[in-house]
């Protein structure tokens, strides 16, 4: 199978043809041009709550609960039996393959009310939002580029708090900078609600605080240090793994980053006068609840008072080489390959530190790689770039039956795929190699799924022509052969949906 | 393939990997690969860093009470295993096991590796290399020569890390998808036919699939319907003898105590369902439970631990000689811990894993540990079967 440069362009920098697309002419232009014509806000965005509104019906929840609790424990003190109410049904299962938290208790679980729908419709609104935006996309590198950037910062909704913030987080925090500086990408994700709770940033503590000097003098045992979006800040957002920190430079960030916390859902105890002005759901930095002093990270020494001292660590930190080389190596193994040439992420390394850490500069230069354009299929799709592209392939933002798709059916697939949105299971988000994504079972679940899309595409639908016309010069005689012998129109569309060519790019 | 004259496609698949592997090995190991066939080994691995000190607590060691103030009510009703240590109580038909002598609790346990990166230790305890990502393969797969008909199977959608390698490995987990229908799984043969990569993922599927029935149609995803799932998939001569299982939400940073009771609920009633769906199968079974690294010591402060360094690891079994808690115990008193937070690794998971495989599958412990973990030296475990 050999890939044209017009195919590259719409594939493997893109999201896939569309039956309406004109062969490209100009690949570098095609892509880079998209950059002037980039839409930050998402379709249909109106559409959407406010992150005030989901965090709102996130606390009346929670006090519903507490209430619920309390008349539990009243009841059991009681002798009168008591009916249970109903078990809010979860979401669909974790990920396979992912490990699935096991959701399922052997032990009857606490009695939980349903949470007011918002929540939890929300998450499927928004992941609908993502889905359609991305089949109907006319700038597709750089929506590539924020779906990179969302599972490089990966939340995932697996905790109760995250399921209606998952989404905004991406278009909040990703969307409006894809295209500016990674220093302003990564405060805007490290500041958002949704990260702050994911890696318990908002119940960190510093011990010598006034609230944990206070708690401490109580005996209250449970108030301190919570390293976890430290740790992952170093390790997964920026400098990478291996790349020389030290346990202590850990702690030392962790105490640097306490006082950074979320009005409304992050620890209680915040004074009024800071909170109060602030909508519920916003980032906070609250004096009250950061170490005081000046901190050693990496060698170096930190004296800012507040939050510009976090601030200024991660600065430091999205400058360092160390972030470069990491960022440059996952964008590369994004396109290029699995494996990526280390002289290809050299020279990424070298236009992200040039032009202080500026997107579009990094972009250019991998664009300008001919390493990326080679005719042989770089990637095997996972399951996201796969549908997206059976989806665009299908000519799905122009049919009725894919307008009227339940937003929960088109996310539920990829459930079923094993890549759920914003539900990596882990903060390292989703792999990135054919290691993780080109297994039998996996294969066997897409062929499902093709199926199913296929059952519901117009029966004027050719395959053959469509096969055709999706992917010219690298559709393979044998593909082309077994799409004409299907005995029905839906098996040929089927197998154009699961056929190699569809499944690389 | 002893006793057998159908040659099938996965069969062949088998052997030349085998034959493949032993061409290269001296005589003596091929002597050594005649282990029994019907013997099955199951890796159930703990993602996201389980805290072995939650789970088998040190309740006998002075130390314990004091560091782990906060969480000891959670462990009211916990099984005492011997003079030092306990089960959490929410795992009561491990707890039974242990009494019918069919469960070996290994504590302060650990891999190789000695920093705190879920990705990185993962990786270490899986490939059984000394550091994240310099080997290739996993532990699993390299075992799989060593028996003669190693069929190997992930319980997952995609193959773990510890199955990744040259010998062929398969993987299922059921979905809720409509099944497709069998004239397109047959042309969907055909279009693959020329495509080396995805004609050997799709002859593996297709051999799983016949091997389900009617859990394919349930989601089969409780705890209940995996250790089902998995007994059936061992079952009979044309079964796995070596499959893997994944469980996740182990990184309990926050709210540990109800959040841990919850998954050791779990993954009783996954062995438990197991142990009972496998029937005699059962006596031939070790299980083995084993996370990637533990949790800090002392609690932190959000009511949770945080990356540690040692855990427990579980082994379980109808032929095992258990009833017993292996451990050089270091404590945890202040100054016995490792780098002054957390509990310290006295015992090797390499060392657990390849003796406790050798004494299974009845080959030679110093010959497991070598191909299992060829870059570091592995010093047998007493006592592991």
């Amino acid at each position: 199978m050999t890939m044209t440069p017009s195919g590259i362009a719409l594939n493997r920098f893109g999201l896939g043809v569309r039956p309406g697309d004109a062969p490209v002419t100009d690949p570098h232009r095609w892509v880079e041009e998209q950059f002037d014509r980039y839409q930050p806000v998402v379709m249909q965005a109106d559409m959407l709550a406010s992150r005030t509104q989901i965090v709102q019906d996130l606390m009346d929840y929670q006090a519903a609960q507490r209430v619920l609790r309390a008349a539990k424990a009243a009841a059991m003190a009681a002798p009168a039996p008591m009916l249970a109410p109903p078990i809010a049904p979860g979401l669909p299962m974790a990920a396979p393959g992912m490990a699935p938290p096991m959701t399922a208790a052997a032990t009857p679980p606490p009695a939980l009310v349903e949470p007011k729908s918002i929540v939890r419709d929300q998450h499927i609104l928004q992941a609908g939002r993502r889905i359609r935006n991305a089949v109907a996309t006319d700038t597709p590198f750089v929506e590539r580029m924020v779906h990179f950037w969302a599972n490089h910062f990966a939340i995932s909704v697996d905790k109760m708090e995250l399921v209606g913030l998952g989404g905004l987080m991406e278009f909040e925090a990703i969307r409006p900078h894809v295209l500016g500086r990674f220093e302003d990408m990564l405060v805007a994700v490290e500041q958002h609600p949704a990260m702050l709770i994911f890696l318990d940033q908002a119940q960190s503590v510093g011990p010598d605080s006034e609230v944990g000097t206070r708690a401490n003098r109580n005996g209250r045992k449970a108030v301190g240090l919570n390293e976890n979006l430290a740790r992952e800040i170093m390790e997964l957002h920026t400098l990478g793994v291996r790349s020389g920190y030290t346990q202590a430079d850990v702690t030392e960030f962790a105490r640097a980053m306490t006082g950074w916390t979320v009005t409304g859902i992050g620890r209680g105890g915040l004074p009024k006068p800071l909170t109060d002005p602030l909508p519920v759901g916003s980032f906070v930095f609250a004096p009250t609840l950061h170490q005081p002093g000046a901190r050693t990270i990496l060698g170096k020494r930190y004296d800012q008072q507040g939050e510009a001292q976090a601030r200024a660590v991660l600065a430091d930190f999205a400058r360092s080489p160390a972030t470069a080389h990491h960022i440059a190596t996952k964008l590369a193994r994004h396109i290029v390959g699995d494996d990526p040439p280390p002289a290809l992420v050299a020279r990424l390394a070298k236009a992200y530190l040039s032009s202080n850490g500026d997107l579009p500069t990094l972009y250019r230069a991998l664009i300008a790689a001919k390493e990326a354009w080679k005719p042989a299929p770089a990637k095997f799709r996972d399951p996201w770039n796969w549908s997206i592209a059976m989806y665009r392939g299908l000519g799905s933002d122009r049919s009725d039956t894919f307008a009227k798709a339940p937003d929960r059916n088109l996310v539920g697939a990829f459930v079923e795929l094993g890549q759920p949105i914003w539900r990596p299971g882990s903060p390292a988000g989703f792999d990135d190699i054919a290691a993780s994504w080109a297994a039998p079972d996996a294969l066997l679940r897409r062929v499902e799924l093709a199926s199913r899309v296929a059952a519901q595409a117009p029966a004027t639908v050719d395959a053959r022509a469509l096969a055709a016309r999706l992917y010219g010069d690298a559709l393979s005689p044998g593909t082309a052969a077994t799409i004409a012998g299907a005995d029905n129109p839906r098996v040929g569309l089927s197998l154009m949906l699961v056929s190699p060519e569809m499944l690389r790019c | 393939m002893i006793g057998s004259t159908k040659i099938d496609r996965r069969s062949l698949l088998a052997r030349s990997a085998a034959l493949m592997a032993m061409s290269a090995l001296p005589t003596t190991l091929l002597h050594a690969a005649t282990a029994a066939t019907d013997k099955r080994f199951v890796f159930i691995i703990q993602r996201g860093a389980a805290d072995g000190l939650h789970i088998v607590p040190p309740m006998g060691d002075p130390a314990y009470a004091a560091l782990r103030a906060g969480f000891l009510d959670s462990l009211h009703g916990a099984h005492q295993l011997d003079a030092t240590f306990s089960l959490h109580p929410s795992l009561p038909k491990i707890a039974a096991l242990y009494d019918r002598k069919q469960m070996i609790a290994v504590q302060a346990v650990a891999s190789a590796y000695r920093d705190r990166s879920h990705f990185d230790g993962q990786n270490v305890l899986e490939t059984g290399g000394t550091q994240a990502y310099a080997e290739k393969a996993g532990w699993m797969n390299r075992l799989l020569p060593l028996l003669p008909d190693g069929r190997a199977l992930a319980l997952a959608a995609d193959v773990p890390m510890a199955l990744r390698g040259s010998a062929p490995v398969s993987s299922y987990a059921p979905s809720g998808l409509p099944q497709a229908q069998d004239d397109l799984i047959l042309r969907v043969s055909r279009l693959y036919g020329q495509d080396p990569q995805l004609e050997g993922l799709w002859n593996e599927v297709m051999q799983t699939k016949g091997l389900v029935g009617d859990l394919a149609k349930s989601r089969g995803q409780s705890p209940a319907d995996l250790g089902k799932v998995a007994a059936r998939m061992m079952a009979g001569p044309e079964g796995a003898r070596v499959l893997m299982m994944e469980t996740g939400g182990w990184d309990t940073h926050t709210g540990q105590t109800g959040r841990l009771a919850n998954q050791l609920a779990n993954l009783d009633t996954l062995i438990a369902t197991m142990a009972e769906a496998s029937g005699p199968a059962w006596n031939d079974t070790l299980v083995l439970v084993a996370t990637e690294f533990g949790r800090t010591a002392a609690i932190n402060g959000t009511n949770g631990t945080d990356h540690g360094t040692a855990s427990a690891a579980l082994l379980l079994g109808g032929g095992l000689r258990g009833g017993r808690v292996i451990a050089d115990w270091p404590g945890v008193a202040p100054g016995a811990l490792y780098e002054a937070r957390d509990l310290r690794p006295t015992l090797a998971t390499e060392a657990v894993v390849s003796s406790a495989v050798a004494g299974h599958f009845g080959l030679d412990p110093a010959l497991v540990a070598r191909r299992l973990y060829p870059a570091q030296q592995v010093a047998p475990v007493a006592g592991l079967s």
